[in-house]
């Protein structure tokens, strides 16, 4: 059985990006577009991996890793931070939430199937 | 279609998206509007676009757009201040941006010239802005506080080739934290990500696990030794650890320099030995600049629910999926007309019953009271209509205190309290000047400079507190700051000074603290364009109590002021205290009232020319024949039959006004007097009562006004003797 990618942006663009990358590289893909919504689809769907953005509205990647850290059947899932080159403190703020790694923005396919790869089991 | 090409697609639409939300909120922005969800939605629309630019390349885009999006961060993050001049650039940043797209999209190119001229005014901005650390990612080096050495193995031991050896050899320490395991990384994934690296032998050090009645299941007991031999470099091999390094102990080590040690340390015996030339990860923080919380949204970093939480509730109320409609505020004040109609015709159908000498229990009076009760709940919900959060007024607020902050070189926190407490739109609307003006006196006089607030023992950043509550009907919002208080020896000086209080005059501590809010009153010593030009806390006042309010200020030397002001929720209803005065009905504004009096022949003494002044706990107050100064009859009456309203005018000047009864308290609907007929002196309005009749109500600072003025030009003589 594939694994299940959640996929967290709010951005139009990136999660239609995900989804072409991660559907081609054989996995199932869910997809929410915020963190409130991506707390939502937790409720029903269970992802291998999750996939977040950081700067959404209603709940950024933040409050979202902590929503996913608490959760009861969910927090044990990797969940990786989209993030850019430049940006430590964001990363930072990511782990310091629950983040499990992280991927640098612009992604490469190869890249973040690999980051996948690396964290899942 | 070609999938990439078909997300090109949705990109540019996103685009447009983007671009409108970019522009709309920049607007917003330069109106004033400084909510941190707008700065917010304008930096995400920023980052979005730039998210997809690079995505597909398109490289001038990127290149502008970072520049744009690190200058919103900064505005984001209150270092920089969105002053018109800024976001006069940042918009026209946003009309280059959205020139840029479209290029983009065209496959065309967009003039240069522009574009170098806002990124550079971008990168003005940036410049004369400080920058914290982390904005820079670079850092580690220096936050390890870590000299980077140079050692070249060559010049001690002959290793042979200088360049690096196609295989070598690691040894690695690794030491899980409970943390990593929490972030749901597991070491059998590192393992199994090292393995692919080269030939590995793993050695797990169990000594530290516990009895099995002691052991945590969620703690972290095992230490790894991994023996490496692989092709790739030592930076290759800490890349596997890039998610954990905060989360463990490592170290990584070359076979040749733990060699190289052992030598050393031989060659150096009995000295003591260097420090290892290996970098050892241990868990660190980044000093992070966090800069102070602009307004109370901003959490500190640390606590990411709560921001987390704050952000949703603010987007679930300015989200798109809001129910809401746009109505025109005409229509809306013609509903609350008609309900003013209704309530008024619901009473005098109510007071015809009642006359009409019907039983309390027949099905008349009962359907009667019902819809007294609904009349009643159709006038609030249409009130509900006119009602908005104080909100809006309060942000303008936080941008008034980094304003005056900045400029009076005070570090000022704004606290936001009941920002959601709902009163009527036009008391908002005219209560911005006020406050404004409040809270600019607050930062200037109240919150001492840095070095005061350190020697009298405060933090140095002052603390001003800003909160509105709904109490028995009425609006209260609160100026509270943590200042040096009222200067009482300094007001009284003033206010004698200025000839407002006679050189003796014996007040209490309020009665000195109320000085501020006399006219001409100004405890600046030189008119300084913060707090106004020239304008004092009198006008405040009067902007308050044209607004129905009442405004009060207590303060404790050396701990703070605060000022509290009490208006009410909506302005076309009243509340009122009904009186005869001459056979006529009339309303006095319940809020001008401070007492009713049952005046004593013996309290009352003539002035002469006419004047009478009763005597009320130790002072006197003028005493006004409202029946005499509206002309209802030509000569004052008796004191001692009537009742006597105490009242202060906006001026503060108290007054006693006598009616010949009174007959209740009740709530009315405002009808302007001016639109339907024309201005009266001493009339502010009128009204209609349950029996039909018009009733006028009172204007009392025109009623007082005049004898008043008389009253201080036969005071000035006195007090200059």
């Amino acid at each position: 059985m594939s694994k299940t990618i959640l996929t967290v942006d709010d951005s139009r663009t990136m999660r239609e990006m995900l989804m072409l990358a991660l559907s081609e590289a054989g996995f199932s893909v869910v997809q929410a577009e915020d963190g409130v919504h991506g707390l939502e689809v937790l409720e029903k769907a269970t992802p291998d991996v999750i996939v977040t953005d950081i700067n959404m509205p209603r709940m950024d990647g933040f409050g979202f890793i902590e929503g996913v850290r608490r959760h009861e059947k969910h927090r044990g899932v990797p969940i990786l931070v989209l993030t850019t080159e430049s940006d430590g403190e964001k990363k930072d703020r990511a782990r310091r939430a629950g983040a499990t790694g992280w991927i640098v923005k612009p992604f490469n396919p190869v890249k973040l199937v690999d980051a996948i790869r690396r964290v899942a089991v | 279609m070609d999938p990439m090409a078909a997300i090109k697609q949705t990109f540019f639409q996103e685009c447009e998206e983007q671009l409108v939300e970019l522009e709309s909120g920049l607007l917003r922005i330069e109106d004033g509007d400084d909510d941190l969800e707008t700065v917010n939605a304008v930096f995400r629309a920023v980052h979005s676009i730039k998210g997809g630019a690079g995505a597909f390349g398109f490289d001038e885009l990127v290149e502008f757009v970072h520049v744009f999006e690190t200058t919103l961060d900064l505005v984001r993050s209150a270092k920089l201040a969105a002053t018109p001049a800024v976001t006069k650039t940042l918009l026209r940043a946003s009309d280059v941006l959205a020139d840029l797209v479209r290029a983009a999209r065209e496959g065309g190119s967009a003039d240069a010239g522009a574009v170098k001229i806002i990124a550079d005014e971008l990168n003005a901005l940036l410049g004369s802005a400080p920058r914290g650390n982390d904005e820079d990612d670079t850092i580690s080096v220096d936050a390890l506080d870590f000299e980077p050495v140079c050692i070249s193995l060559d010049s001690i031991f002959d290793l042979g080739e200088p360049d690096a050896p196609a295989t070598q050899d690691f040894i690695l320490r690794f030491k899980p934290s409970a943390g990593l395991y929490a972030k749901a990384n597991e070491t059998l994934r590192l393992l199994r990500e090292l393995g692919r690296l080269g030939e590995m032998t793993v050695e797990c050090d169990l000594h530290e696990i516990p009895q099995l009645t002691e052991l945590d299941p969620e703690g972290a007991y095992l230490c790894w030794t991994i023996h490496l031999t692989t092709g790739v470099s030592e930076q290759q091999v800490r890349e596997v650890f890039e998610f954990v390094e905060w989360d463990c102990e490592l170290s990584i080590e070359t076979a040749d320099v733990g060699r190289l040690l052992e030598a050393l340390q031989e060659s150096l015996e009995p000295h003591e030995a260097p420090a290892a030339p290996t970098v050892v990860a241990e868990p660190m923080e980044k000093r992070i600049a966090v800069a102070s919380p602009p307004t109370s949204y901003a959490a500190p970093s640390d606590d990411h629910p709560a921001a987390a939480k704050a952000d949703a509730a603010k987007s679930d109320g300015s989200g798109s999926v809001q129910a809401t409609i746009r109505v025109d505020l005409d229509r809306v004040d013609r509903l609350i007309n008609l309900v003013g109609e209704l309530v008024i015709n619901q009473a005098m159908l109510s007071q015809r019953v009642s006359e009409a000498g019907l039983s309390r229990a027949s099905s008349v009076v009962i359907g009667l009271d019902e819809l007294e009760q609904l009349t009643r709940d159709i006038q609030d919900s249409v009130m509900a209509i006119r009602a908005q959060p104080v909100k809006p007024v309060f942000q303008r607020m936080s941008r008034t205190v980094r304003e005056v902050a900045s400029m009076t070189g005070k570090a000022v926190r704004l606290v936001m309290e009941g920002e959601a407490t709902e009163v009527d739109k036009t008391v908002i609307e005219r209560l911005t000047d006020p406050l404004t003006h409040m809270i600019r006196n607050a930062v200037d006089h109240g919150i001492e400079k840095a070095e005061d607030r350190i020697a009298a023992g405060k933090p140095e950043e002052g603390a001003l507190r800003l909160s509105a509550m709904h109490r028995s009907g009425r609006i209260v919002i609160e100026v509270a700051d943590d200042g040096a208080g009222i200067n009482r020896a300094r007001v009284r000086q003033i206010a004698v000074s200025k000839g407002l209080i006679p050189a003796e005059a014996n007040l209490t501590d309020d009665e000195i603290d109320n000085l501020i809010f006399l006219p001409g009153f100004s405890t600046a010593s030189s008119v300084s364009n913060i707090s106004g030009r020239g304008v004092g806390m009198d006008v405040v006042k009067r902007a308050i109590q044209a607004l129905g309010g009442r405004i009060s200020i207590s303060s404790v030397p050396g701990r703070g002021s605060t000022f509290s002001m009490s208006l009410p929720l909506t302005l076309a209803v009243l509340d009122g205290m009904v009186v005869t005065v001459g056979g006529q009905t009339l309303v006095v504004p319940l809020t001008a009232i401070i007492e009713t009096l049952q005046p004593k022949k013996e309290s009352v003494h003539e002035l002469g020319s006419g004047a009478r002044v009763i005597a009320t706990r130790n002072t006197f107050t003028p005493l006004i024949d409202v029946g005499a100064v509206l002309l209802y009859r030509d000569e004052p009456i008796e004191a001692a039959s009537q009742v006597a309203l105490l009242v202060e005018s906006e001026s503060g000047a108290k007054c006693a006004l006598l009616v010949d009864a009174i007959q209740g308290q009740r709530q009315v609907v405002i009808k302007s007097l001016e639109t339907n007929y024309g201005h009266v002196h001493g009339i502010a309005a009128a009204t209609i009562l349950g029996d039909g009749r018009v009733a006028l109500i009172l204007d009392v600072d025109a009623i007082v006004a005049r004898p008043r003025a008389d009253m201080i030009v036969a005071e000035m003589p006195v007090a200059a003797e």
